[in-house]
């Protein structure tokens, strides 16, 4: 009996990311997702830019390259244009929390029928580890040699916390792929996330906390180690905002 | 018994398949480079492995199949 292999959305070929980089975890807890609801022939897929880029080489559904930061925006035309496909977009937090702040804000007030896949992993992955706006204060990386000094370069954002303010969204949750049982976790968030497209529930995001060994100049051991003892502390685990859930509270 | 299988020509030898085995199962191959380069996991004590498949749970690559 077959306990684990690689699942079918999964494109066979070697992933570029760095040794241990979570890229890799997150695109198979996808891939997973897309095979358990039996949707693969009919998910268009919106890849970033950052790492994850080539993301469009790794699934085997259609994907479309949108331009920095403006995946929200092409999901919600192929959403719009094609309802009964399902979209979802996988960017990074350079992607989606900087340049791409309007785009993911508007989308979730405007509560687009879209999934959303969000890694965060408080850097700059491909352009070398420069500071991200979710980079914590005190934190070293490139542009910040002296660690994120918050006077001068403002507080790490918090993506979940700040859309749950919005009535717009459905479903925003935060997991991390930190150890086995937080993979776990991520993959029925992520899941559940694209379930809520295919019953039309509405905008679901899901936060990944990711790390990036190469620019925290961490072994990938110790990078796990430093998603669980810095950032989970500061970006906490959890359901931000499901609204099925909160209505069926009220109605029991 | 268990069967773990690694596609070893895909391995980066980052090691996380090697902490997240609770029986001490895999290590990285001191002995082997791969074609690009790592000391790929391998299964240093197939006998002790129980299928749990932690290790293809954590493997970013998706290198490893497991049989129960």
């Amino acid at each position: 009996m077959i306990v684990f292999d690689k699942p079918k959305a999964l494109a066979d070929v070697p992933l570029h990311y760095c040794p241990g980089c979570t890229h890799g975890i997150v695109h198979r807890l996808v891939a997973e997702a897309i095979d358990e609801l039996g949707i693969e022939g009919r998910t268009v897929g919106i890849a970033p830019v950052g790492c994850s880029v080539m993301a469009y080489d790794y699934f085997n559904c259609d994907m479309i390259e949108a331009s920095h930061g403006r995946a929200p925006a092409v999901a919600t035309g192929v959403k719009r244009a094609l309802p009964d496909n399902i979209v979802f977009t996988y960017q990074g937090d350079g992607d989606l929390a900087s340049i791409g702040m309007a785009e993911t804000i508007h989308s979730a007030a405007r509560n687009e029928n879209i999934t959303i896949i969000f890694i965060n992993n408080a850097i700059y992955g491909m352009t070398g580890g420069q500071m991200a706006p979710t980079s914590l204060p005190g934190q070293i990386t490139q542009t910040s040699p002296y660690g994120r000094d918050v006077t001068l370069c403002g507080w790490p954002i918090r993506i979940c916390e700040l859309l749950s303010e919005l009535d717009g969204p459905e479903y925003l949750e935060r997991v991390a792929v930190n150890s086995v049982k937080n993979v776990l976790s991520a993959k029925k968030a992520i899941t559940k996330a694209f379930r809520n497209q295919v019953e039309g529930k509405g905008f679901s995001l899901v936060e990944v906390l990711s790390s990036c060994p190469t620019n925290w100049g961490l072994t990938p051991a110790k990078a796990l180690e430093w998603v669980g003892e810095k950032m989970i502390p500061y970006y906490p685990l959890g359901v931000y905002k499901d609204r099925t859930a909160a209505k069926e509270g009220e109605a029991k | 018994m268990a069967v773990l299988t690694f596609r070893t020509d895909l391995c980066k030898g980052c090691g996380l398949c090697v902490d997240a085995c609770p029986k001490g199962v895999i290590r990285l191959a001191a002995d082997k480079i791969n074609n690009k380069g790592h000391h790929p996991a391998e299964a240093a004590k197939p006998e002790a492995c129980i299928g749990c498949a932690f290790c293809a749970v954590m493997c970013p690559d998706c290198i490893i199949k497991v049989e129960r």
